[in-house]
């Protein structure tokens, strides 16, 4: 921010700095920073995930040690094909690209609202999916009469309307000739707070059973995923991923202040509603694919944020991070104790866990 | 268009006194007459909180009942029930609107809330705890458990925001007392899975409520939101000058770190002793000090007392609500709040300015 105002010696001075360095890319017409440190803790972070997915697809009630894991996926063996190909490989699946994008949402969130405490669940999207599907199983006399295809494709489709429908609300309501950043939080505090106490209330009329399995679902959980969860949150992540990051730049700049967003002679309501869109649609299509995942949307941003020492949370890294954070909580979640938690539960625990070691270890001033 | 976005409204702290004397005066009569309104406004909610009910009692009856002990059946329902539940419910309104001014002021977060400190949800775990553990049913054993675990959860809060030798700075605060919320929400979520007879007492403990809880409370509970309340009026100056910035607000010789404690004390106590008696209310902390900044403005002398008030307006005028939209029982406050509260918030969202902190 300051760049632009700074007198022009100390803009040369940092210009000269940044040319020593060599901190930049260029091809043809296209420029951006070379971040060395985000690279390699973004490498890291990829090696890490990987071992996380051998782990859990060896990892479990029977032991598969990951040379066979490995011959199974490659084909040149059918031994394990039910337990790797069926039954993990979609859980793992499923959970690294629900926590990917939903980490992705919150990244893109917190910096246009410039807010660490704001999430996707700020724009409507998680409590709306958790109303649609509560409702059904609290009204709609549990699995007795959605059952079979229907609940398989009922609860994630229930989970992405209700999540979409959300959010268009929120952004209806606030807006008045424009959005203004401060208005669209406090109306998405306003429309979660009733959506989640509708969901709060649904809890306390239904059957305790259902109750039990609404707030699995409410937690977040992977125990019930299958290849068709994971496609519709691939698709989400292929197409809107990339559009993320081409629009890291107007990300960049929207985390000032609007005049200065202004003065830098961006279109501010066009920026900040084609991210906004970007962000619900990440966190919708998360949420629909193993529910309202806790925490990884407010998390993972902060923690990549503090591992790569940049100015505002990375997308791309939040997202590694927060298929890390899921995969390792899932992990856990199976193994820990003989009954299965929501991976959600884990999630909160691991990432509040390693949130709190963060701020303890670097208590310094960071933005979000 | 842009009214919300401005730089946030000065805390008058010096009132500019060579010209603008009269129109300071003529605020400062418009601020009194205001308050003045609210406790009228405040006294017409508990006066239907005591009248209104699944049977309506005409004040004369009331008087009687107030006044002699016949012991008649408006006695009982006058003594035992309408009244205790108000003063719970006057209580419990004074002190989340107190706690979420304070918070939103230690922050400089508008989402300030005071369960971002983990009084909520660590009051949660530790009632969770208690049913599991100890087999604790009745909700007065409850309390205090949910006490111990707020004050807990804010110690946790205070020490891993804290920067060595600085206290703790507004984001690092608010992302530890997240971060401990989360860590206390998953386990509580976890072990009430795993116990369905936990979870039974449970649910109904989780959803807020100022009806059925032990009327035996109030005694331990009025004193501690007394103490809170003057902690909460002794931080005023020194949030303003903190509005200004850290280092503004040390050069103008206040104690930061003697100030947070003191802020942090009183969200302890005033929204920790809440969750004990009446379980989690949300919301009333989070809107009340953005309604009442609408008002009144940014200076925290008049927004600490403009939120007290109307939080207990509004916490009292959603109880006397909830009694009749779901015929024959009642809906919680917490749920009344959510679907009456959130839509009128959305609209003076909408409607009018609200000064961004």
């Amino acid at each position: 921010m300051t760049s632009t105002l700074a007198p022009d010696d100390a803009r040369q001075r940092a210009d000269d700095r940044l040319a020593r360095r060599g901190r930049a890319v260029r091809m043809g017409p296209v420029s951006f920073p070379l971040r060395p440190r985000l690279v390699a803790v973004g490498l890291l972070t990829a090696l890490v995930l990987f071992v996380l997915v051998v782990l859990n697809l060896s990892v479990g009630s029977t032991f598969i040690p990951p040379d066979r894991v490995w011959a199974n996926v490659v084909g040149t063996s059918y031994d394990d094909y039910f337990t790797i190909w069926r039954v993990r490989m979609p859980r793992v699946v499923v959970g690294m690209l629900a926590g990917a994008a939903l980490a992705a949402a919150g990244a893109i969130t917190q910096t246009i609202m410039r807010n660490p405490l704001a999430s996707p669940d700020l724009l409507g999207v998680t409590h709306g999916a958790s109303a649609g599907v509560v409702g059904v199983m609290a009204f709609g006399g549990s699995y007795g009469i959605i059952s079979g295809p229907l609940a398989d494709i009922g609860v994630p489709a229930l989970a992405l309307t209700g999540g979409l429908a959300a959010g268009a609300l929120c952004y209806g309501l606030a807006w008045r000739g424009g959005i203004d950043g401060f208005r669209l939080l406090l109306v998405g505090v306003g429309v979660s707070t009733v959506l989640m106490n509708l969901t709060l209330w649904m809890l306390t009329l239904g059957d305790v059973s259902d109750t039990g399995r609404a707030m699995v679902w409410i937690a977040g959980s992977l125990a019930m995923s299958t290849w068709q969860d994971a496609l519709p949150v691939t698709v989400a992540l292929v197409l809107v991923l990339p559009l993320a990051l081409v629009a890291a730049r107007t990300l960049d700049v929207l985390s000032y202040s609007d005049e200065v967003v202004r003065s830098l002679g961006v279109r501010l309501e066009l920026a900040r509603t084609t991210t906004l869109v970007l962000a619900v649609l990440l966190a919708a299509f998360g949420t629909s694919a193993a529910g309202p995942i806790l925490f990884v949307s407010l998390a993972c941003p902060q923690i990549a944020l503090r591992l790569a020492r940049t100015s505002r949370p990375p997308v791309l890294l939040s997202a590694l991070v927060g298929a890390v954070l899921t995969c390792a909580a899932d992990l856990l979640a199976r193994n820990l104790i003989s009954v299965q938690l929501p991976v959600g539960i884990v999630t909160g625990c691991l990432g509040a866990l390693y949130l709190i070691y963060l701020l303890v270890r670097g208590n310094r001033k960071v933005q979000a | 268009m842009r009214e919300t976005t401005g730089p946030p409204r000065t805390p008058t702290a010096p009132a500019p006194t060579t010209t603008a004397g009269g129109a300071v005066a003529a605020r400062r009569a418009r601020r009194i007459s205001g308050l003045g309104l609210m406790l009228l406004l405040l006294c017409l909610a508990v006066l239907a909180s005591v009248l209104v009910g699944a049977r309506g009692l005409s004040p004369g009856t009331v008087w009687l009942a107030l006044t002699s002990t016949a012991g008649g059946e408006a006695d009982i329902i006058v003594n035992e029930i309408r009244l205790p539940r108000t003063a719970l419910g006057l209580l419990a309104g004074i002190s989340l609107g107190l706690g979420g001014a304070l918070m939103q002021g230690h922050t400089r977060n508008p989402l300030g809330d005071p369960s971002i400190l983990g009084v909520t949800f660590g009051a949660a775990l530790a009632v969770v705890l208690g049913i599991m553990l100890l087999d604790t049913t009745t909700l007065y054993t409850q309390a205090w458990f949910a006490f111990a675990g707020a004050a807990v959860a804010v110690v946790l809060v205070y020490a891993i925001g804290s920067v060595p030798g600085r206290g703790p700075t507004p984001i690092t605060l608010a992302l530890a007392g997240t971060a401990v919320s989360w860590m206390a929400y998953s386990l509580t979520s976890g072990l009430v899975l795993l116990d369905q007879s936990t979870m039974e007492d449970f649910r109904f403990w989780r959803v807020g409520s100022l009806v059925g809880r032990d009327p035996a409370i109030l005694g331990p509970m009025l004193p501690v939101v007394v103490l809170g309340a003057v902690l909460a009026l002794t931080n005023t100056r020194a949030l303003n000058a903190l509005a200004l910035g850290e280092d503004t607000a040390r050069a103008l010789g206040f104690r930061i770190g003697r100030a947070r404690v003191t802020g942090l004390l009183a969200i302890t106590l005033l929204t920790g002793v809440t969750v004990a008696a009446c379980g989690p209310i949300a919301f009333v902390g989070l809107i009340v000090p953005h309604l009442a900044r609408g008002i009144v403005g940014a200076d925290y002398r008049w927004l600490l007392p403009y939120s007290a008030l109307m939080g207990a307006a509004l916490l009292l005028t959603a109880d006397v609500l909830g009694r009749f939209l779901a015929p024959p029982g009642e809906l919680q406050v917490g749920v009344v709040l959510a679907i009456l509260g959130a839509p009128f918030f959305i609209h003076i969202v909408r409607r009018r300015r609200l000064l961004s902190l």
